[in-house]
């Protein structure tokens, strides 16, 4: 026996299951992270049924309650009586249920505890419907009327006897408010935006004239002129806005709440409505997705806490790749440098180690270093030469897009630097010989052979650099970014980059929904979802580096040689 | 010429049937050439030697004698390394190529090398023959269709990849590389080609392949090679230098060095009994 066990020692055997030990357990981590977050993040959007119900703890009156059940869990009975609530002392345990009753504007909370032993006469009509509005959260009821300026529609009571027939009535008139609505934000978004920014170049236009003692007679006046084609221009659009805002306020849909009480939406202020109790598998299937869409593609709405995180998603990608475009070329030159032209001594050792250092020193001080250096020094001189104009407002010398990127560049510089080195240690002598033989010149070699043969590993770096970047938070929040942006920092107005706004982050985006948040509830879900996306985007951003990389290696295999 | 011949000993082939060669051109002419590596390892010593035009010359002796070294000598490669010193003249055509004034990377061109390894670079076998072109600036498809067809004719390689061209050169088998190193080297059209052990990695056939490639292209260049294996050196070379310890210790036709030696270190080494 200890004969067998000895051989079954010695030939490793403890030694391979410890290993595929250790990679068994880093999957499962990985995969649970990754399921953990799709589990709560993906749930979110689903559309659960709305349940009405009676709710009566002893010694109180009896209240009807709306609401979506979020989760149910078992808690001590001392620990509800701590919070004030009658317990029954011969029960040790009780269930209770967590609710979602939306109405803010009547109930105060949207969320709430239920003790499950107190909920009777569970009911889910079909006539209940989901308003999900701009503001106020989400609003459970029963339509009985819509209204068209303020009057009541003759019919609508009758259809409300018919419910499908007033809902398909309610139907027809939110897509005409979305349509308008939809009219309305490129109006404002875009065109207003456009001439807003107009003005205001023609006002820095007219300081820096004023500084710069060129103003002349004729200027003025042209610039009067201008001003004065922006400033009707604009007053167009304001009517035009105007008289959308008119139209789309026309309608409202008067809704029954709990316990009778009558509320009356503006149509214009409802993003999505359905009625989760009757829609089939391919309706809730439908208004899911319609969900997840407008959590990928739409702006944030309260606080954060509902819509969309598209912001976030694209002011993360753009920072990335200006932090690519930066880092790269600043990273390869510096290795070849170092690696092919410096002498080899005791100096470039020194720079070496420093090199790699730098890799180590924590990300916020590199968050302090930008704001001190590249904010308040480059920054505040890019503005007093060249945008004295526009003083005080700072323009560069304030937190913004490209001075993230530069931060989060000179964070990841060394990555790429030794990462290219070793790629260009690798190139075997007798390639670059090869190529000096032929007449070609050292930089001829190392531009024509080395370089791209070197290019994998400069891949290598920079999917490095990006899996340190993207998931970067902390330096961020002193360099740029911020809880909401009100504009994308790459759009349709002039100059189509906007390189000194600040701009949103998923990572921060993250930590404001889940930390800085006055509805935690209403949050929770969003922070599972808006990591799960995190990870999505910089494994996207990763794929595409290492797809890359694999290209280029297919291309230059030769460093087995 | 008159002084290179007078210094000493056998500085030009001689021999019976060497009186054809002797009239042939010198093309390279080396004058005392001495080459340090680091501080104090003189790896050769007061070389002096003339090597005729468009013939095959052949550098035999045993390993570490310095004929890499030589070799390295008229391209300049030895200026790669660090702390390596030369004293002394190389003139190729009269012209001293340790001169100050020398262009390395024209010398390089007019003085092509092939090394011991094929070492073709991970691009297209196109461009690997079309690189020196390029590298001189010619961007003309068809003057660069032209030179690659002809320098892999010359190579003896064009019908072996002729269809393909855009693969990718580390696809070929070794000879085949070792091969179109050559076709590279001479497609930028040099004067004098140093072959160093071109064929010491390749197989009986390659070796042959190669060995005729240098028969055939020893009317158009002025050919230098080192080798380990003396047949090769005896079956492709004119003439013949024998050297032990970075000196030159024997100079002179092919025939007469392998005949009829006249040293006995000469002579030890290729019976056999030395080296």
């Amino acid at each position: 026996m200890s004969k067998k066990l000895r051989k079954w020692l010695r030939a490793g055997s403890p030694w391979v299951w410890f290993n595929a030990g250790a990679v068994a357990i880093s999957i499962i981590m990985v995969a649970g992270l990754i399921g953990l977050l799709a589990f709560h993040g993906l749930r979110h959007f689903w559309p659960t049924d709305v349940m009405q119900a009676r709710y009566q703890p002893p010694g109180l009156p009896a209240t009807e309650v709306i609401g979506e059940l979020i989760e149910s869990e078992t808690v001590l009975a001392e620990r509800l009586q701590d919070s004030g609530v009658d317990v029954d002392p011969a029960k040790n345990f009780y269930q209770r249920d967590l609710w979602k009753f939306g109405n803010r504007e009547i109930t105060g909370t949207d969320f709430g505890w239920l003790l499950t032993d107190y909920i009777s006469e569970k009911k889910f009509p079909d006539a209940l419907t989901v308003l999900e509005r701009q503001q106020w959260g989400n609003f459970y009821g029963i339509p009985i009327a819509l209204l068209e300026r303020g009057e009541t529609l003759a019919n609508s009571r009758a259809q409300a006897e018919n419910d499908s027939l007033l809902w398909a009535e309610l139907q027809f008139r939110l897509d005409r408010a979305y349509e308008l609505r939809e009219e309305i934000s490129s109006l404002q978004g875009q065109e207003l935006g456009r001439v807003n920014s107009e003005l205001e170049r023609l006002r820095l236009l007219e300081r820096a004239l004023v500084i710069a003692d060129e103003m002349s007679p004729t200027l003025k006046q042209e610039i009067n002129e201008n001003r004065a084609t922006l400033e009707s221009r604009l007053l167009v659009i304001q009517l035009r806005l105007n008289r959308l805002k008119a139209e789309i306020s026309r309608d409202s849909v008067l809704m029954r709440a709990v316990n009778n009480r009558e509320v009356q939406i503006a149509l214009e202020d409802i993003v999505r409505a359905y009625q989760p109790n009757q829609l089939g598998l391919p309706g809730k299937f439908a208004v899911y997705f319609s969900r997840l869409w407008e959590f990928l593609s739409a702006e944030p709405r309260e606080a954060n806490t509902e819509g969309g995180v598209f912001p976030a998603i694209f002011g993360t990608v753009v920072m990335v790749l200006l932090m690519s475009i930066i880092v790269t070329p600043f990273g390869v030159i510096a290795a070849i440098y170092l690696r092919e032209y410096a002498k080899q001594g005791l100096v470039t050792r020194l720079i070496r180690i420093a090199v790699n250092n730098l890799a180590g020193v924590p990300s916020i001080v590199y968050g302090v270093f930008g704001l001190g250096f590249f904010i308040y020094f480059i920054g505040g001189e890019i503005d007093q030469l060249f945008y004295a104009e526009a003083l005080p407002a700072p323009t560069f010398g304030t937190p913004g897009l490209l001075w993230a990127s530069l931060t989060l560049a000179l964070l990841t510089v060394p990555v790429v630097i030794v990462a290219t080195e070793e790629g260009l240690t690798r190139i075997p002598r007798s390639i670059r010989e090869g190529s000096l033989a032929l007449g070609a010149t050292k930089f001829e070699t190392i531009w024509r052979v080395v370089l791209p043969m070197a290019s994998p590993a400069m891949m290598t770096g920079l999917i490095l650099a990006i899996a340190r970047a993207a998931g970067e938070v902390a330096p961020l929040m002193l360099v740029g970014v911020v809880k909401l942006a009100p504009s994308l920092p790459v759009n349709g107005i002039y100059p189509y980059v906007h390189l000194d706004q600040q701009f949103m982050h998923l990572g921060f985006h993250i930590y404001d929904v889940g930390f800085q948040s006055p509805n935690v509830e209403a949050a929770r879900p969003l922070v599972f979802a808006t990591a799960l996306l995190l990870v999505i985007v910089i494994a996207v951003l990763n794929l595409t580096a290492a797809a890359l990389r694999n290209r280029l290696r297919e291309n230059y295999q030769a460093l087995d040689v | 010429m008159e002084d290179s011949q007078s210094t000493n000993q056998p500085q030009t082939p001689a021999g019976a049937d060497g009186e054809a060669k002797v009239k042939s051109e010198i093309c390279i002419d080396i004058k005392k050439l001495n080459l340090y590596y680091a501080k104090d390892t003189h790896a050769l010593k007061d070389i002096t030697l003339a090597i005729p035009r468009n013939q095959v010359t052949a550098f035999i002796g045993p390993s570490g004698c310095g004929k890499s070294s030589l070799l390295r000598c008229f391209n300049r490669m030895n200026d790669l390394i660090d702390e390596c010193r030369i004293k002394g003249k190389i003139n190729i055509d009269g012209v001293n190529i340790y001169d100050k004034k020398t262009d390395i990377a024209d010398l390089r061109r007019r003085v092509g090398m092939v090394f011991q390894k094929p070492n073709p670079f991970p691009k297209s076998v196109y461009e690997n023959v079309a690189y020196g072109l390029r590298i001189q600036g010619i961007k003309s498809r068809r003057i660069l269709d032209e030179v690659v067809e002809n320098a892999l004719r010359s190579a003896a390689l064009w019908d072996e990849v002729r269809d393909r061209l855009e693969d990718n050169a580390l696809e070929l088998s070794g000879g085949q590389q070792q091969r179109l190193v050559i076709a590279r080297t001479i497609a930028v059209e040099p004067e004098v080609l140093l072959l160093d052990e071109p064929a010491s990695s390749l197989d009986p056939i390659s070796t042959l392949k190669i060995e005729e490639l240098i028969n055939e292209l020893r009317s158009t260049f002025t050919i230098l090679i080192v080798t380990h294996n003396m047949q090769q050196a005896a079956r492709v070379s004119d003439h013949a230098a024998f050297m032990d310890m970075g000196n030159m210790i024997e100079f002179a036709s092919t025939d007469v060095l392998f005949t009829n030696p006249s040293e006995k270190q000469t002579e030890d080494y290729i019976t056999g009994r030395y080296g």
